[in-house]
């Protein structure tokens, strides 16, 4: 295949899915405009969801979801061994995502809520990073479709993908978008890494956090900045750990 | 005559594929018989009722909605349902036509995700989509304009399809322009005659021939074909309030699944589109009736696999109504699209047709309005039992008339997938 001129190679991917909603891979079979482009442009050799193909000399893995159990965790390490390249893929494969929210109880509580009595296997919640070696985090809840194409063409091209390390707040104003903070709305935009083009106070709900901190981020001063607006420590804790995104941010978790 | 019955067979599907999440199918004949016949669902459980204890009720369609990928706005307006209902809330009425014709986007993406990604391979003998791209491109271009189209609904209603931002408890967090709305009334215009094409397309696809009689479980729709809220009716004759839930699904936990079963008046029902067509055909769009003779679907089937046709069905009933709300919508006052509320004590339920079947959220809120006890029931819950049921007869068929083993599997396989499982979901 050439492109620009330039020889390459299609690089052979994989797309696993551990403990989530599978909505991150939903996003590429979503990308309906140029779905036929991108699938030319790799080679898609292990994607269960939408195919009953399984190879397994993927060069480049894709992860879906959170580890909870000891088979996956078997499972994950297989696949890094496969991979040259290892994408952690939305905020349960980049930070655990909103599957924290259970951690705040014991184990045992946990099932014992859902299940009873009766025995089921499952874990901690880890991110992928927590089990094995992750050469790119891909953040979002869910991801973002024009991002993971961006990123699949960076590793197609062998370039290095140099992901924003403004916050959200940047692409905010960017898309002219009245304040949600001066609305009256908690947002954690100015202290999220952008890329996801605002999509959330553009439709008018504050940013929740689920692409992680941006660089440098002023958290006191975001934190400072919403109790003026009389949003209570509670209210703020609970939007900050959401998806697990800023852990040790508040002086409660110190 | 000479009766070819298997003698013994294995048949081990680990991580069935073209399905969300993660279920088994193991099959094993010994001697003639059937020695072993299961669908396991070994997806790992994330325990979501845990999730949303003691969060303030404002997040909680946000959370409700990451249960699922593909059916996050119905998790989302059903978690919102409950709460509304609990607060004794009514939404404005532009509010409740935007979440319905959200809803609806996201039947169609769901459906046309099923129909066209997940089971067409099957009919076309490939192992995707992604070679029906060069081998049939006028099938690939069909399945991307109607989810494109799809999707873009989603988009401007709701903010996205998947994990939608605009569903907020009281109505939404904006409403889109008139402007936009004429827009998208064209492009729906635009997306019909890929309707048809795709009704072309699987008249040509001849589905297994299967039945097992068996009870069918949905909403019933006053006035409208049911997708959002009413009572719970079944073909067995059962009729329930939205807030009975619980005695219409009865859950109950089994060894091989990490998803709990339900039943009601036999050992299994069934949810989902062939249970919505059954039940409420009177209430669907002429055009919608229009496909399914086009398809000779009439109610009354008790074939699984005709789930795909009902499915297929049912997208013309939300193309076709889509357009008339947004007619509607066009010519309304849609300044008030949301309403304050005040927190208290309270509990309530809230039943949605997600495109696999009644979707249920209770919520039980505290007086500082957060959330003591959520309980969710998944249409896919209440699918694995009939799919478990289904299997062993099919089999038990497939095994006297001495079919080969590669034809059960795939024929297996292929039942499983006609109930389109939304496995992560059901484990949540």
């Amino acid at each position: 295949m050439k492109y620009l001129g330039i020889t390459l190679e299609r690089p052979k991917i994989g797309v696993f899915d551990f403990t989530g909603c599978e909505g991150c891979q939903l996003q590429i079979a979503n990308k309906e405009e140029d779905l036929k482009d991108l699938f030319d442009l790799v080679e898609i050799v292990n994607f269960r969801e939408i195919s009953s193909d399984r190879r397994e000399d993927y060069e480049i893995a894709f992860i879906d979801g959170c580890i909870t159990t000891d088979s996956e965790v078997a499972r994950l390490k297989k696949i890094r061994k496969q991979a040259g390249i290892l994408v952690a893929m939305g905020a349960c494969a980049c930070l655990g995502g909103v599957n924290n929210l259970r951690s705040r109880f014991s184990l045992s509580d946990v099932i014992r809520e859902v299940y009873d009595r009766h025995h089921i296997n499952t874990g901690p919640v880890r991110k992928v990073a927590d089990v094995v070696h992750v050469d790119i985090e891909l953040p979002g809840c869910p991801i973002s479709k024009p991002e993971f194409e961006w990123l699949v063409r960076h590793l197609v091209l062998g370039i290095e993908p140099q992901f924003p390390k403004y916050p959200v707040c940047v692409e905010c104003k960017q898309r002219l978008n009245s304040c949600v903070l001066d609305m009256g709305l908690m947002c954690l935009g100015p202290v999220t890494r952008a890329g996801c083009n605002a999509v959330c106070p553009r439709n008018r709900l504050g940013c929740w956090g689920c692409r992680g901190p941006s660089e440098e981020a002023n958290f006191e001063s975001l934190i400072e900045i919403l109790r003026e607006k009389g949003f209570t420590e509670e209210h703020i804790a609970e939007r900050v750990k959401f998806f697990n995104a800023f852990s040790g941010v508040l002086n409660s978790d110190r | 005559m000479t009766v070819k019955t298997v003698k013994s067979l294995n048949i081990d599907i680990k991580h069935l594929s073209r399905v969300e999440g993660h279920g088994d199918i193991r099959i094993r004949v010994e001697d003639g018989k059937l020695a072993e016949c299961t669908w396991a669902v070994v997806e790992t459980p994330r325990f979501f009722e845990v999730m949303f204890k003691g969060l303030s009720i404002e997040m909680a369609p946000i959370l409700a909605a990451r249960i699922c990928g593909i059916c996050s706005i119905s998790h989302a307006l059903a978690s919102a349902r409950a709460i509304e209902r609990a607060l004794k809330i009514e939404i404005p009425g532009p509010a409740s036509m935007i979440r319905l014709l959200a809803k609806h986007a996201e039947t169609l993406q769901s459906h046309s995700l099923h129909l066209f990604f997940l089971v067409a391979p099957d009919f076309l003998n490939v192992p995707s989509m992604i070679p029906i791209m060069h081998t049939n491109p006028q099938v690939a271009e069909t399945a991307v304009k109607i989810k494109w189209f799809a999707n873009r609904a989603a988009d401007l209603l709701v903010g996205r399809s998947t994990h939608p931002i605009g569903i907020k408890i009281g109505g939404l967090t904006q409403i889109p322009r008139k402007m936009q709305l004429k827009e998208l009334a064209k492009d729906l215009d635009a997306t019909i005659p890929y309707l048809w094409k795709t009704l072309d397309l699987f008249k040509g696809f001849k589905m297994p021939d299967f039945v097992r009689e068996t009870e069918l479980v949905s909403l019933r729709g006053v006035n409208r074909y049911p997708f959002i809220g009413g009572d719970l009716i079944s073909s067995d004759g059962v009729r329930k309030e939205e807030d009975e839930y619980r005695s219409m699904t009865n859950e109950y936990i089994v060894d091989f699944s990490n998803s709990k079963l339900t039943r009601l008046s036999r050992e299994s029902f069934a949810v989902g589109a062939l249970a919505r067509f059954n039940n409420n055909y009177d209430l669907l769009h002429p055009k919608a009736k229009e496909a399914a003779e086009g398809l000779n679907l009439r109610p009354g089937v008790h074939n699984p696999y005709f789930y795909n046709l009902a499915q297929l069905v049912e997208c013309f009933h939300v193309m076709y109504e889509s357009k008339e709300l947004l007619l509607e919508l066009i010519d309304l006052d849609t300044s008030k699209f949301s309403i304050h509320y005040k927190v208290r004590r309270c509990e309530g339920i809230g039943a949605v047709e997600a495109p696999r079947g009644i979707l249920y959220h209770y919520h039980r809120i505290s007086d500082e309005g957060k959330i003591e006890k959520a309980d969710c029931v998944i249409p896919t819950n209440q699918n694995n039992g009939n799919i478990y049921y289904d299997l062993h007869k099919l089999v038990n068929e497939l095994i006297v008339q001495g079919m080969e083993g590669k034809e059960i599997e795939r024929l297996s396989q292929m039942l499983v997938r006609a109930y389109d499982p939304c496995i992560s979901c059901s484990v949540h």
